[in-house]
């Protein structure tokens, strides 16, 4: 997380007319307070599907320090090439006007569970009767040797979506010809398990049309990756010669960098790139570690019926940040959570009714212009953990028609998700 | 072969009697060496291709998309769009109500058969395809759906569907007759249709809440 000074100054407070000035009142003050710590696909959606049901019987507050919101998702489109910038960010215009929530830009700096208050880094606090946390993710520190969040300008992650995304992209148009492009992959568990490969796919998008010669070399620490058949049959239609994957079993799992030279260390092997794109290991939004919700994982274990901490029952976790079973880190997962969070949150507060819960998934990745696969899954909540029931994946060797159709239902679904998150 | 036992249908397809059948696609459909596109396309070597690929056809956007998305005309699925042509393809162009006799069907494409390639070739069903009869049953098309319901249950259709009944890429599914609503998700629950996200969706919903659903999204408008 980026908390410096400025930052904070910076964040003035939200665009709504209804905004109320977020002094201490004491909590369950009137009507029930439900307070949302982050406007991402888990903290966007579950606020705005508790305004909307709730008929103005619930007051949402949704604190999230960033004006526009760029998704993650398509955000390796947009490196390749097939998104603008802009098309990937939005707002919280509608929230806050259509649906009534108090949006707040600021930070959350801390969560004060006895008095039910967070602590925001322009110095008020905010009362709850409930709050749902859905930070996203954090670097655990020293994953990658050589690299901290300082080293992000000359190895960027581009894991959390925005400039990051643009410099990383900025960085892969100015290679020098023939030059070499590196990701160190993450190991498991991590947001969007096929989010590297489909950025290695972009990447070598961009490189075949302008850096033909240019070589893309994967790190990694696992094994094996999700949907790697499909990548790999991909990779070699489209990108024959192109990119190098260095697993476990050559030392991918044994790596340091030094970003002032430019250079990986794989296993004592000393190599020097032009890009160098490094995805630490990952752990829950520092403010969920900061609630006291996570356990020595790093994550936040949840109730899989609604989403509730295990550790606080005012508390509810949503999105990359829990631990919750069997469902992938995905904004498709994160948004399937917070609508039965949503519905549990409202049955506490105001009696609404409840039905069982149900979750998805689904994760499209785009390998070359129109040549789009996924996989998904659906899961149900048994008393242990959120368990796969069942699942379907794109085979190897499908024809163009129905991988342009894949595609084109992507588009659709990051329409459809958008328009579920912002209104 | 034991007497009183059911034969199955296929066994007793009859081309000549299928040509009378034809009649009722000939307003429509043209088949032969002279044939032509007109209200609906040319219906010579239909078997093994893929639906909504006759050059020069305009066909509706939902053909189109299941073509692409991989359904095939075999002597299964050309039952299913026979019987009931919305099983298959929701909003299709065909305005056909569809015939519900299985032995008029079969009768049929027995006689569609002959202005394909090598009919002798080609297998009378697929092996893989059991299920027959693809038409929902009149008691579930009866369930009245709970609108309620049907709106918590929408959190996972919204997803992909749009509440705005945008379809770009994913199908609108705002505004639609029930009964089409439930046909389709039946189809793919029943695996009629392929796409497996759908099939997924469909598999976990109870007849009820497939009703619930249709009852919801009927009335989103647009
Ligand atoms: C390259 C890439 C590609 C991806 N592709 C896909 C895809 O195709 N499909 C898919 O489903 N998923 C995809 N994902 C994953 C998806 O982006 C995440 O899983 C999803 O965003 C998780 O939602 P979330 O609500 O947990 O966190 P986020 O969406 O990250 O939201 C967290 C929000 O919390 C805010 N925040 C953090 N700390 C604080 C604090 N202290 N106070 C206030 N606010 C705070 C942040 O500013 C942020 O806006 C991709 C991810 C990446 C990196
Ligand atoms: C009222 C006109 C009409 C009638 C009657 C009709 N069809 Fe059609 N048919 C169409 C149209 C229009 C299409 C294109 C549908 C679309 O694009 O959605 C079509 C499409 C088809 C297709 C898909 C062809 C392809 O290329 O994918 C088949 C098969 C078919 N019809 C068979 C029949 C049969 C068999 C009958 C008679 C039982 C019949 N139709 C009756 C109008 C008709
Ligand atoms: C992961 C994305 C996704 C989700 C979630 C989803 N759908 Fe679909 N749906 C699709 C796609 C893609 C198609 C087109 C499939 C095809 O070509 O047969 C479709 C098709 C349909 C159709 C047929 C449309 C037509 O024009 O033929 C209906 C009806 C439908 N969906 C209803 C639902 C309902 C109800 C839900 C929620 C229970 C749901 N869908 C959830 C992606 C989704």
């Amino acid at each position: 997380m980026k908390m410096n000074r400025r930052g904070f100054l910076g964040a003035g407070v939200a665009t709504a007319a209804t905004l109320s000035a977020p002094m201490v009142l004491g909590a369950s003050h009137g009507k029930p307070k439900v307070v949302v710590i982050g406007g991402g696909a888990g903290g966007a959606t579950v606020a705005r599907y508790i305004a909307k049901d709730s008929d103005g019987m619930i007051d949402v507050t949704l604190i999230e320090p960033t004006r526009t919101y760029y998704t993650c998702f398509f955000s390796n489109l947009y490196i390749g090439g097939f998104r603008d910038f802009a098309s990937i960010g939005h707002s919280y215009g509608t929230l806050a006007a259509e649906y009534g929530i108090n949006v707040v830009h600021d930070w959350a700096v801390g969560v004060d569970r006895d008095a039910r208050t967070v602590a925001l880094a322009s110095g008020s606090k905010v009362p709850y009767d409930k709050l749902i946390i859905s930070p996203g993710i954090d670097f655990v520190d020293g994953a990658v040797p050589g690299w901290d969040v300082s080293a992000q300008n000359a190895m960027p992650h581009a894991y959390k979506a925005g400039s990051q995304t643009q410099l990383l992209k900025a960085q892969i148009e100015a290679m020098p010809q023939g030059g070499t492009f590196a990701m160190v992959a993450p190991p498991n568990p991590y947001r969007c398990p096929p989010g590297p490969y489909e950025r290695v796919s972009m990447v070598a998008h961009v490189l075949k049309d302008i850096n033909p010669t240019a070589k893309i070399l994967i790190v990694d620490p696992k094994p094996k990756f999700s949907k790697q058949g499909l990548f790999e049959e991909g990779w070699q239609k489209h990108y024959s010669g192109m990119i190098e994957r260095i697993g476990p079993d050559f030392g991918g799992n044994n790596v340091s960098v030094r970003p002032g030279s430019m250079e990986i260390d794989i296993d004592g092997e000393v190599e020097k790139v032009d890009v160098c794109n490094v995805i630490p290991a990952q752990k829950a939004g520092r403010i969920a570690e900061l609630a006291g919700v996570t356990d020595e994982s790093g994550w936040a274990p949840v109730r899989p019926q609604d989403m509730r901490s295990r550790m606080d029952e005012n508390i509810y976790v949503l999105g990359d940040a829990s631990a919750q079973g069997d469902m992938p880190k995905s904004g498709f997962s994160a948004n399937s959570q917070a609508k039965v969070c949503a519905m549990g949150v409202r049955n506490v507060l105001t009696g609404s009714k409840t039905f069982p819960a149900r979750y998805s998934n689904t994760c499209w990745s785009l390998i070359d212009t129109d040549d789009g696969i996924k996989v998904g899954a659906s899961y149900e909540a048994t008393d242990e953990k959120i368990a796969k029931t069942s699942g379907f994946v794109s085979k190897t060797g499908e024809d163009a028609a129905l991988r342009k159709q894949t595609y084109e239902e992507s588009v659709g679904w990051y329409a459809g998700i958008t328009a579920d998150m912002f209104g | 072969m034991m007497l009183g036992m059911a034969l199955p249908a296929f066994s007793q397809e009859d081309p000549v009697e299928g040509a009378k059948v034809f009649k009722r696609c000939f307003s429509c459909h043209m088949v032969g060496p002279d044939a032509f596109n007109r209200t609906g396309p040319v219906l010579n070597d239909l078997f093994g291709r893929r639906a909504g690929t006759v050059e020069g056809f305009k066909y509706s956007d939902d053909m189109l998309r299941e073509g692409a998305g991989g359904l095939e005309w075999h002597p299964d699925t050309l039952d299913a769009f026979i019987e009931n042509p919305k099983v298959l393809v929701s909003r299709t162009k065909m305005r056909f109500s569809g015939i519900k006799d299985p032995v008029d069907r079969s009768n049929l494409i027995a006689f569609l058969r002959q202005y394909s390639d090598s009919p002798a070739n080609i297998p009378e069903a697929d092996p893989t395809i059991v299920p027959r009869d693809p038409d929902v049953d009149p008691e579930i098309l009866a369930i009245t759906g709970d609108p309620d319901y049907g709106a918590y249950l929408s959190g996972e259709c919204t997803t992909c569907h749009q509440v705005d009944g945008g379809d770009e890429g994913i199908p609108s599914i705002t505004g639609w007759e029930p009964v089409d609503f439930v046909t389709a998700l039946h189809a793919y629950k029943n695996k009629h249709r392929k796409h497996p996200v759908m099939q997924m969706m469909a598999a976990r919903l109870s007849d009820e809440e497939i009703a619930a659903l249709a009852a919801y999204f009927q009335n989103i408008e647009q």
